[in-house]
């Protein structure tokens, strides 16, 4: 039975447990006909398994999922679709050497001719207003026409409720506001949309209603636009937020890491080398590296890091000696340390201990070897000073490192670089996927660091972050480095163009964020 | 329907048990397989898993099998550590063997202290040569090192076989393919009540390796290339030279264990020299955990089968074969409760629409 004035989509006390865990408990909200809904909550809160029960991914143990006043049981992806439940996920499954339409057409439950399909590829994007051209190949487009590919995906399937994860994690701000027309059409259109974001900015300005979680449980609902990012950030932590306490003026002293011209090609087809970039960092400074992803982060931070030593020894100078040819272990005694991206398997070993772990990137700084033999109680004592100084959540040192959730290995990867007070550190991601309260305590790990005298590096997608925490900015697009700036005397409007860079799709896109903050 | 959930943290106790309840389930099969082949089968299976270890005079002759066993398997559990596969320890312990064979028969009629020592120098640094090709080309064209150590077994066999049939050949030796007999020079010396030297040696080769895998950066590099090769880059250790190192290591064992047979047992070199140690050390590797200590149990235990196999043959009739059947059957069950041990079986549920 059908109800039209029914709710688009209800939760009923849907409760979900893994293995340990209690993955959502009896969680119940609503989400009306062309509602923009936000669900809201920290990494592991429990937003990703509940999407993840209404796709039909997983199955709730317990409670009703209702679908216009109708309760359904939602077996696969492919049933949801057939209800008009679409979704569109983070991470992308495109095959980058095909064309666009080959490759909606494969993630199709129905099969079509191709005409047939462009003919509705056209339609959808001629009703949206979206541009991007059916016959490109994927490898050709940036990553805002890449997420354009999966949300037309979506839509040609006329969805009645639309899910988005995390979907501006990847964008410029003028991909964003550009995404925020596209589903502000479909919503006033009368399709529903959930959500999921940790940019509270954003939800302020494009979400009608929000729940918000924690633990698994709904701890609260709220109008974004009555709210503060703050405020809501406080309710998904359960507690009030410190702020990063950054001393008010400070001189910088002289410059530790220098990058000189540094040129790299590109090991593959899809690869984005590094074209004569130059920058250099003072002691006391956190420089800000910010860039749409994929656009030569990598190649910049195994450059610096020396993880992949550079063929000029005098493009990374540090302390003004030429370092570019030394592997990462001489970097490191020199003390140039670097934090990559990726936890697990890179930053850490998630099969080993804290320990061990401690001592695959501080065993020179600590004087954990001598004569080729660990000294084991030296790297437990310093991962315990780790786990203590920096608030991590584990059992100790003898912990496995697998075993810690995102967060908190986060700040003992962050901890054991910090702790080894390096002249030069340089971090990607710090924060990525790492809940609001331990994002601040790294980032006043990072502040703290750069007030001692130490030069930072901070390469990130986050905007936000950067603005917080850096003194000054460049962005990356393509391999090329934009000149440093003083984060005082840059915009956002400005980064957001630099990032989009040759990409050149935003000639309208100018002062959009400005737009988006007048709507707010 | 049936699924596979991934653990989220797999038992400790269990990656222990897992060998233990591999054995036992290898037992129960066995006896029934063989029951059902028309044999005795549970007195089969008493004659090979439990005859042997309650024979106290049938120790020698365990240690004599498990001693090989031990050191090849761990020097692969070396490599097999840091995911370098090298599956041709037997090609690598005949050529130690043979290396040993060469040095004793130009020193032959020789005598001094010397003369052992060099041989086991031979014979572990002509199986690292050989397991240093796998390595070359590895390293420098990224060929498989499965491949190619699996391969070289039967270059190395081949040359055996040339050896004894040609250059080696004993000149006082009706023209049988073999070579002298070793002089007392040349040959491990005999511990009576334990056997040849090589059974204490595996012993503290074993230690020696748990203490260097275990204690050292030697090992923690191995350990890190092996678990998470971009921690590893990370942690400034390098790929390339890991890879040398495992199969160096692998090789050496084996090409020094393939010396201690030939200078052992042996006594001369023989077209029967290989006997598929090299293989079974396989099952011990991973039967052991690749863990030094474990190995030196897992290789006890193939020991057993293999002496309680030829016992059996003569007294239960049993195929030769039976020996191989119950070790392959070890080893497959030991990764089935491996599957369990890291994942857990759960029926769903089918979910209509």
């Amino acid at each position: 039975m059908t109800d039209a004035s029914a709710d688009r989509l209800e939760l009923r006390n849907v409760t979900k447990a893994f293995p340990g865990v209690l993955a959502n408990d009896r969680v119940s909200f609503r989400v009306r006909p062309g509602e923009l809904h936000a669900l809201l909550g920290e990494n592991g809160a429990g937003k990703s398994t509940l999407v993840k029960m209404i796709y039909g991914v997983q199955h709730p143990d317990d409670g009703e999922i209702v679908v216009d006043g109708t309760p359904v049981r939602i077996a696969s992806p492919r049933a949801a679709r057939a209800m008009g439940i679409g979704m569109v996920f983070q991470h992308f499954s495109l095959f980058e050497p095909m064309t666009v339409l080959e490759n909606i057409a494969l993630g199709l439950d129905e099969r079509l001719s191709a005409s047939a399909l462009e003919g509705r590829i056209r339609a959808v994007l001629a009703r949206y207003g979206l541009s991007l051209d059916p016959h490109r190949t994927v490898s050709t487009l940036s990553v805002g026409e890449r997420q354009r590919i999966e949300i037309v995906r979506a839509l040609l399937l006329e969805p009645r409720l639309l899910i988005m994860d995390e979907p501006t994690s990847v964008l410029t701000p003028q991909e964003v506001a550009q995404l925020f027309e596209t589903l502000r059409a479909l919503a006033a259109g009368g399709c529903s949309v959930l959500y999921i974001s940790h940019k509270l900015h954003e939800i302020r300005v494009l979400c009608d209603a929000a729940t918000i979680m924690r633990g698994g449980k709904v701890v609260g609902t709220c109008v974004p636009a009555q709210e503060t990012p703050r405020s809501m950030a406080e309710m998904m932590i359960g507690g009030s937020l410190k702020d990063v306490r950054k001393a008010a003026a400070k001189g910088f002293g002289p410059e530790k890491l220098v990058v000189d011209r540094l040129t790299l090609a590109g090991g593959g087809d899809f690869d984005v080398a590094l074209r004569d970039v130059s920058f250099s960092v003072r002691a006391g400074e956190i420089l800000g590296i910010a860039g749409v992803a994929g656009n030569g982060q990598n190649e910049l931070m195994l450059a610096l890091s020396g993880e992949t030593p550079v063929a000029n020894a005098g493009a990374v100078r540090l302390d003004g000696a030429p370092v570019g040819t030394l592997p990462i272990a001489r970097r490191r005694r020199r003390g140039l340390a670097a934090v990559p991206e990726e936890r697990n398997g890179h930053a850490a070993v998630p099969g080993f201990t804290l320990a061990e772990n401690a001592v695959l990137t501080a065993r020179y700084r600590k004087g954990m070897v001598r004569h080729g033999v660990i000294l084991g109680a030296v790297a437990r004592g310093y991962a315990e000073e780790v786990i203590a100084r920096f608030g991590v959540r584990a059992t100790g040192p003898q912990a496995m490192a697998g075993a810690l959730s995102g967060g908190n290995l986060q700040k003992f990867i962050m901890g054991r670089e910090v702790l080894q007070v390096p002249e030069v550190l340089v971090v990607s991601q710090p924060t990525w996927g790492v809940d609001a309260g331990a994002a601040a305590a790294i980032h006043q790990a990072l502040v703290d660091l750069a007030a001692r005298g130490s030069a930072i590096v901070v390469v990130s997608q986050d905007l936000d972050e950067l603005l917080a925490i850096s003194d000054s900015l460049a962005v990356i697009n393509e391999g090329r480095l934009s000149p440093k700036r003083s984060v005082g005397e840059i915009s956002r409007d400005e980064i957001g163009l630099l990032m989009g860079g040759v990409h050149g799709e935003h000639a309208g896109g100018e002062n959009a964020a400005e737009r988006e903050a007048e709507r707010a | 329907m049936l699924e596979l959930e991934r653990r989220k943290v797999p038992s400790r106790t269990m990656i222990w048990l897992a060998p233990v309840l591999a054995v036992l389930a290898t037992m129960v099969v066995g006896g029934l397989v063989f029951s059902a082949l028309g044999y005795d089968g549970f007195a089969a299976v008493r004659a090979i898993f439990i005859d042997p270890l309650i024979t106290l005079r049938k120790w020698q002759d365990l240690g004599l099998k498990a001693a090989p066993l031990v050191m090849i398997a761990t020097g692969l559990a070396i490599g097999f550590r840091a995911n370098v596969w090298n599956i041709g320890a037997e090609g690598q312990y005949v050529v130690g063997g043979l290396a040993g064979t060469g040095v004793a028969l130009a020193t032959w009629e020789m005598t001094g202290w010397w003369i052992l020592p060099l041989m086991c120098i031979a014979g572990a640094l002509a199986g690292m040569a050989w397991a240093g090709i796998p390595a070359l080309l590895r390293t420098r064209f990224n060929v498989n090192e499965i491949l190619s150590s699996l391969m070289l077994t039967y270059v190395a066999v081949q040359l055996l076989y040339y050896m004894v049939n040609g250059p080696w050949k004993d000149p006082d030796g009706f023209n049988f393919p073999q070579t002298r007999i070793f002089t007392d020079a040349q040959m491990l010396p005999y511990l009576s009540g334990i056997g040849y030297l090589n059974v204490p040696l595996a012993l503290v080769i074993s230690l020696v390796v748990w203490f260097l895998m275990a204690r050292t950066m030697l090992g923690f590099q191995i350990r890190v290339v092996g678990a998470a090769p971009m921690a590893a880059r990370y942690g400034g250790f390098s790929q390339r030279r890991t890879i040398w190192l495992a199969l160096l290591a692998g090789g050496g064992l084996a090409g020094l264990a393939g010396l201690f047979e030939a200078a052992g047992p042996f006594g001369q070199m023989v077209p029967a020299f290989p006997t598929g140690y090299g293989f079974t050390a396989i099952i011990v590797a991973f039967l052991g955990r690749l863990h030094p200590l474990g190995i030196l149990a897992a290789g006890i235990i193939l020991a057993v089968t293999y002496v309680g196999g030829e016992a059996s043959q003569s007294s239960l009739g049993l195929p030769s074969a039976a020996t191989g059947v119950f070790q392959s059957m070890m080893l497959f069950f030991l990764l089935a409760a491996d599957v369990l041990v890291g994942w857990r079986l759960r029926l769903r549920r089918r979910v209509t629409e």
